[in-house]
């Protein structure tokens, strides 16, 4: 499991700013639900891919995987409006969906982290003048991309380790026997993080100058 | 308390100090963990040895203040892990056991330049710099790539590259090896031998001590043994042979 999806291309599309990336993410979003019809949701989609495809030349593999992710919300979604209003509202609101995950792939596949953390610092500003630190919530994103796949793989450690042991129990019980030493080991592991950022001047911060690297 | 540009003046390191620990004493709540050290480390490799629970990694990070005494002093290059913290933290590097509680970036390239970007150096050296220490250490193809993907090995040398980039004046080792299989555990050990930074290097892995100018042995929070490696690991082996 992975969060961090940028593909290296030299591309337009890497090299466009990543809030003007964001910014489209979020037009190409107002549009597609405030004209709520087929016409602009196909629209959408295409232009979506040839970006995808074409513009950022992203493997054709990547953007289905992120399709395959949410095919079972795109066919209940179709099931749902075919039995409670009609096929072709399901349709244009699978297609809607379909459009808005891979325009997000796309812009998270052609974006580096740091570039988003710096677009997030830039718009979390303001929230200086009420002490909070911009430089600290955009780490706090790095952190979380970084770190989930880390606690993901941990609890699938603690689950092998129960069924080397003849514990395969599913439910509340499975549940509860992984949470809890999961839990300790991340607190473990929050600690050992919390003395990994001191040591790497993470309370150093002169004048951040954050940016992205590419 | 953060200093603030134009309040006081930083203090000066003097590199020919060493490390050097005054009376120092440690414990958590009612235990016990260091008691009593003084020593002057001035060589350019320094290890440590000692059983598990003798004090070994509270010792290491004393060095460059994540742990302060209960008592006593610490002076890296004569300043104080108390009072100079930043400045102690500029010096001396720090690399982790487990490598996965070091990586704080999602991307390999991304979390070598953490430290600069802590340190505010700018973007285009910044860039530079972590592209030279990605080459250095074979990591130049990964760049982009996620570090959760990395092998344990390359974890490591990510962990040490993303220290080595802040080029620190001496680098403190907290069991580097004890994770890697041995062949991703030499290389570890090779870095470590062509570095030109003095390092500290707590371990269990006694092979790694070869050539080293002086190691200490810990044991129960006190140093039992000091001297060159041959002495101090018959020393250790002793120990552990007869408790």
């Amino acid at each position: 499991m992975t969060l961090a999806l940028y593909v290296p291309r030299p591309t337009p599309v890497h090299r466009a700013p990543a809030g003007a990336k964001l910014l489209a993410l979020a037009g190409l979003g107002a549009l597609v639900f405030a004209v709520p019809t087929l016409l602009v949701a196909a629209g959408a989609l295409i232009g979506v891919l040839l970006v995808g495809l074409l513009g950022a030349r992203l493997p054709l593999g990547l953007l289905a995987r992120q399709a395959r992710a949410v095919a079972v919300w795109v066919v209940a979604i179709l099931v749902v409006h075919a039995l409670a209003t009609d096929v072709l509202t399901g349709v244009e609101t699978a297609v809607r969906l379909l459009a808005l995950v891979l325009a997000a792939a796309v812009v998270t596949a052609t974006t580096r982290v740091t570039a988003m953390v710096a677009v997030v610092e830039r718009v979390c500003a303001p929230l200086r003048f009420v002490g909070v630190r911009p430089a600290r919530i955009g780490l706090v994103l790095a952190m979380a991309l970084r770190f989930i796949p880390l606690v993901a793989e941990r609890a699938d450690r603690i689950r092998e380790a129960q069924a080397a042991r003849g514990g395969s129990r599913r439910g509340l019980r499975g549940l509860r026997t992984t949470v809890v030493p999961l839990l300790v080991q991340v607190l473990q592991l929050a600690h050992t993080v919390s003395e990994a950022l001191d040591a790497r001047g993470a309370d150093d911060v002169p004048r951040r100058a954050r940016g992205a690297t590419s | 308390m953060r200093r603030r540009p134009g309040r006081g003046t930083p203090p000066v390191a003097d590199p020919a100090r060493g490390i050097e620990l005054a009376g120092v004493h440690h414990a958590y709540g009612e235990r016990v963990v260091l008691d009593g050290l003084d020593l002057r480390l001035t060589e350019h490799r320094v290890g440590v040895v000692g059983a598990n629970g003798s004090g070994k990694s509270t010792f290491a990070r004393l060095l460059n203040g994540l742990v302060v005494p209960t008592a006593g002093t610490v002076l890296v290059d004569g300043l104080d892990t108390r009072t100079a913290v930043r400045e102690v933290r500029r010096r001396v590097g720090f690399v982790f056991q487990d490598p996965d509680a070091q990586i704080v970036h999602p991307t390999v390239a991304e979390d070598v330049a953490y430290g600069l970007e802590n340190q505010g150096v700018p973007a285009a050296e910044r860039a530079e710099r972590v592209a030279e220490v990605l080459v250095r250490y074979g990591l130049a193809g990964h760049a982009d790539h996620p570090a959760h993907l990395l092998s344990g090995g390359q974890k490591q040398l990510l962990a040490i590259a993303g220290v080595l980039v802040m080029r620190p004046a001496r680098i403190v080792f907290d069991e580097p090896t004890t994770l890697l299989d041995l062949i991703n555990a030499r290389t570890v050990m090779q870095v470590i031998a062509e570095l030109p930074q003095a390092v500290v290097v707590v371990t269990h892995d006694l092979d790694l001590l070869e050539g080293f100018d002086r190691v200490l042995v810990m044991d129960a929070g006190r140093v039992v043994e000091d001297g060159p490696p041959e002495q101090s690991v018959r020393s250790y082996r002793k120990l552990m042979a007869d408790p």
